[in-house]
């Protein structure tokens, strides 16, 4: 694949590639020398114009890890912020002669427009776009998920796996609860739609405020009642971030307060006890702790937060390297 | 079955399975020669068809020295994120690495393939060796060695000797993977991507 | 008895006048002096003859939504280059919307655009007066002095913004009643559309754009339509495209309400599906709707409900299409294929005809803006002692749209690449040929229009 766009892009067959992939990258992490020199004379460009210390720092480690060389651009202070137009800057890397671009962008569609708009012969890989796409997010979870609960490996979390957990299978019959801001995520969408093609059902839970008009067509279930989900024994429960500021919005907010949206919608510890004994915790990150998940829950031993960041790593290896290690035309 | 016996799809078979067994056993006893002993052997096969040839030696080896394990002798070594040609390919898959329990540090490893040919390969499993570990000594065995070496690489152990024109490709078929054990060699039309 | 001006006098031979019969039709000095059966009539010396056999003869199109652009925005339309492409479109008029800069907000500005339009000769062009100071929705602009100027302004609209305070909305409606005007709406609501980029629904949801719901233009047409009827005035609805504001306008011509509405040929046509590539060609204001809203507003041009197809040509320089979808402006050029879609959409599948497409892109138009009388009148019928306003059409032709070959300055058309079915083969402005086969003719007297060089 030249690019990663969106989860979308994937098929049940290349979804499995892409875990297997970073399964083989996360048993090198294991070794005491690290990196590998599969794409070593490659140029990575990280172009972020949104701030995002977490994800640019895992693919900057990503990429040098597999010894490519990495350029960061970060739009603050940059040419961006006077003005520059995109087109522009895909221009200068292009002589700059980058071979991948990974780009976060605050504008839905612009990793597409970078792919297809002739301006760059790079590979794009899109680390998250508006409120569109963030695919080597949903990739990390889906691949913390398998190895964790797929097939034999189902031995919950706490249990000390090898890189190689639930290699070569997919999420078939896991049930993965996703709470939170659906209506502004990125990680959502991404996720609804790579769980789903791995097998997995989802089941999205919101105020209607957060819920967006149309999802009826995402082949999901959407719920706005935590407790009654959480009765359902989801294997997985995915928190996403609410942000405080959608507390100010417009029309008086999306919902009124921070207490009401946890006491409805947060992982509290009494929610936490209610969960299967295999069941697993997972953020995105950043935690809001108090306000969509408690620090009970974020510090439980059924939490893999911390797990999915590592993971990020090796996930991005594998999406560098399917992406990079071929000069497609 | 004699070699030389046309093969459909074109090609000759110069190894039989009996010649391939006959070979195997020779290696092995080649091997505990040379390194007087099974002491401190890992046998690391290549994958894809390296692998099976690394179980078989490995077998040997424990029939003449019962004391040795195989599963503590034998480990895969994937060499595709070493590899120097990666960018002018299609993406390949990659494969795994597993090394005996043992691990290789002050092993004498030897790499195991099926078909010695530029040499990159193997130059790759000693980049890919390197971050491993520091094996006491690294040593080759290839089931056919084809020459048109581009490297300055050499076999310790050669099941045979097959001069080849470049365009020609030789094909090793294995039972564990094929279904059966020959090794062909079939006349020119698409190159055989030098290894 | 002098010889008929050569320039303003034409021949048109066996041309099907409105789809209909073959006629030959013979305008002298600018008026249609004879309408007889095809192959009888034969042309006084010197004058022009067009042989107009299997194209069909509408009166000259009238546009009563179009931007020139200029006075401020050159760079992507002047009233010369936009009106030339309006008569390559076949259009003999067109209004010019106020979001100039400066604002056409005060009798000097749409003073300054009638003449441009005027002395550029291709079409008449009657400029549109802001309803508000600034386009700022909060004092009413000068309409009194806008429409007692030398441009006679009829139309009122902040098009580009909604005139969303209800009391302004009121006072504008009551307000253009003195001179016969109307408040044309760009329907709006403003805080239900904060940020929005396309139409609110399971492609934005997908694709990740904010959404623009149908209920932000319906609620204010539903508003507006209420005020109207309090106040006894004319409303004119502005490019309207969902079935709810159909239905809304359908519900106001049954209670007898003196209510209009247009559609652009973009919304007869083309969905929110378009957006699903992030190209910005399809970006909008309003935005492209649903399968079922497009099926509404067919219907509802069909059957009289939309009473004008009207272009909202909307050009753009090209930086402010060649980006990322959020940071794109919104619009589309249509003055040159406006008659081409009307005709895929709605002729072609036999749910109008030639008759009908000249009473919704001439007649009507003319009539809403109230240019149908007075000294140069427009949207008139085709008969003897009418202004000789006409456009011949082949309908057979088919052609692929070219955007860098259109007379408008600006490429932002989404028809790009798409083969159409119709050319405009002749355009005559009072008896004067503005387009002969299918080019622009530079008016004798004029300023000759400058190529522009791309």
């Amino acid at each position: 694949m030249k690019h990663l766009l969106s989860t979308a892009d994937l098929d049940r067959a290349g979804a499995v590639h892409v875990l297997d992939t970073a399964a083989e990258m996360a048993a090198t992490q294991a070794r005491e020398i690290k990196k590998l020199p599969t794409l070593r004379g490659r140029t990575v460009v990280n172009l972020f114009f949104e701030d995002s210390t977490r994800t640019r720092i895992s693919f900057e480690t990503a990429a040098k890890r597999l010894s490519a060389d990495v350029i960061n651009f970060s739009a603050k202070g940059s040419s961006v912020s006077k003005g520059e137009s995109l087109k522009d800057t895909a221009l200068t890397l292009q002589a700059m002669g980058a071979d991948g671009i990974v780009v976060r962008h605050h504008a839905s569609g612009a990793p597409h427009l970078l792919a297809t708009a002739g301006w760059v012969d790079a590979s794009v890989v899109n680390a998250g776009d508006g409120t569109h796409q963030h695919p080597t997010q949903a990739l990390l979870d889906a691949f913390t998920i398998r190895r964790h609960l797929a097939g034999r490996g189902a031995a919950g979390a706490g249990a000390s796996l090898d890189a190689r957990s639930g290699v070569g299978l997919d999420l078939t019959g896991l049930h993965v609860a996703v709470v939170g801001d659906v209506l502004h995520s990125r990680v959502a969408r991404s996720n609804v739609q790579l769980l789903t093609t791995l097998g997995a059902r989802v089941t999205l839970v919101a105020p209607p405020t957060l819920v967006p008009v149309g999802v009826e067509a995402w082949p999901c279930a959407v719920s706005y009642d935590l407790d009654a989900t959480l009765a359902d024994s989801p294997d997985a429960v995915m928190m996403l971030r609410v942000q405080r500021e959608r507390m100010s919005a417009a029309g008086g907010g999306f919902f009124p307060s921070p207490l009401e949206y946890s006491r409805l919608f947060g992982l509290d510890a009494r929610r936490l006890a209610t969960l299967a004994d295999h069941a697993i915790v997972m953020h995105p990150g950043p935690m809001n702790r108090g306000l969509e998940i408690s620090a009970e829950a974020a510090d439980s031993v059924r939490s893999v937060i911390v797990e999915q960041v590592a993971n990020g790593v090796a996930v991005r290896m594998a999406v560098l390297y399917l992406t990079l290690a071929t000069k497609e035309s | 079955m004699s070699s030389g016996m046309p093969m459909p799809g074109g090609g000759t078979t110069v190894l039989g399975a009996p010649e391939i067994a006959r070979a195997l056993t020779r290696i092995a006893h080649e091997i505990l020669e040379r390194n007087k002993g099974g002491d401190d052997l890992v046998l690391l096969g290549i994958p894809t068809r390296g692998l099976p040839l690394a179980r078989r030696l490995a077998e040997r080896l424990a029939d003449v020295e019962p004391t040795l394990d195989v599963d503590s002798l034998v480990g895969e070594l994937d060499i595709t994120m070493y590899r120097d040609d990666l960018h002018r390919h299609p993406t390949r898959t990659i494969g795994s690495t597993t090394l005996p329990s043992g691990g290789i540090d002050d092993k004498i490893v030897v790499l195991v393939d099926d078909v010695l040919f530029s040499g990159r390969t193997i130059r790759a499993a000693l980049d890919a060796i390197k971050d491993l570990g520091r094996p006491r000594a690294v040593q080759l065995a290839a089931l056919v060695d084809r020459g048109h070496r581009e490297l300055p690489i050499r076999p310790d152990y050669v099941g045979k000797n097959l001069p080849t024109s470049t365009s020609e490709r030789v094909q090793v078929r294995l039972a564990e993977v094929d279904g059966d054990d020959a090794v062909t060699i079939s006349q020119p039309g698409a190159a055989e991507v030098a290894r | 008895m002098t010889a008929p001006h050569p320039e303003t006098s034409v021949l048109v031979i066996g041309a099907q006048v409105l789809g209909g019969e073959p006629r030959d039709v013979l305008v002298l000095d600018g008026t249609i002096t004879e309408v007889a059966a095809a192959g009888s009539l034969t042309g006084p010396d010197g004058v022009r003859t067009v042989d107009a056999k299997g194209l069909v003869l509408l009166p000259g199109l009238v546009d009563l939504h179009t931007h020139l652009r200029e006075p401020g925005r050159e760079d992507t339309e002047t009233v010369l280059t936009g009106t030339r492409a309006a008569a390559l479109g076949g259009f003999t008029a067109v209004h010019a919307m106020a979001n100039t800069t400066p604002v056409a907000d005060t009798a000097g500005v749409v003073e300054q655009v009638w003449r441009l339009g005027r002395d550029a000769g291709w079409v008449d062009v009657h400029p549109v007066g802001a309803v508000s100071v600034g386009l700022a929705g909060e004092q009413l602009a000068e309409l009194g002095a806008m429409a007692s100027s030398a441009a006679q302004v009829r139309v009122f609209s902040d098009d580009g913004k909604c005139v969303h305070d209800p009391v302004l909305m009121r006072r504008a409606l009551e307000y253009v009643k003195a001179f016969d005007g109307v408040v044309a709406q760009h329907a709006q609501e403003p805080r239900l559309t904060e940020g929005a980029q396309m139409h609110e629904g399971v492609v934005s949801a997908e694709i990740g754009l904010r959404g623009w719901p149908a209920v932000a233009e319906e609620a204010i047409i539903a508003r507006d339509i209420l005020l109207a009827e309090h106040v006894g005035s004319r409303l004119h609805v502005c490019h309207l495209s969902t079935a709810g504001s159909v239905e809304l306008v359908r519900w106001a011509k049954a209670r007898g309400l003196r209510v209009t509405a247009e559609v652009t040929p973009h919304h007869l046509m083309l969905t929110d599906e378009r957006a699903r590539g992030y190209d910005p060609l399809f970006k909008v204001n309003p935005p492209l709707r649903t399968e079922a809203d497009v099926e509404a507003v067919r219907a509802g041009l069909e059957d009289g409900t939309i009473d004008i197809v009207a272009t909202d040509h909307a050009p753009h320089a090209r930086e402010d299409k060649d980006c990322e979808w959020d940071a794109a402006a919104f619009g589309m050029t249509g003055l040159e294929t406006a008659l081409s879609v009307v005709q895929a959409t709605m002729v072609d599948t036999g749910r109008m005809t030639w008759a009908d497409v000249a009473r919704v892109m001439s007649t009507n138009p003319a009539r809403i803006g109230r240019i149908d009388e007075g000294d140069l009148p427009q949207g008139r019928p085709i008969a003897v002692g009418e202004p000789g306003n006409l456009v011949l059409v082949d309908p057979t032709a088919r052609s692929v749209v070219d955007p860098r070959q259109q007379g408008t300055t600006s490429d932002n058309s989404p028809f790009r690449g798409a083969e159409l079915p119709g050319r405009v083969v002749a355009t005559f402005l009072r008896g004067r040929a503005t387009v002969l086969d299918g080019h622009a003719v530079a008016p004798a007297g004029s300023p000759a229009p400058q190529e522009v060089t791309r």
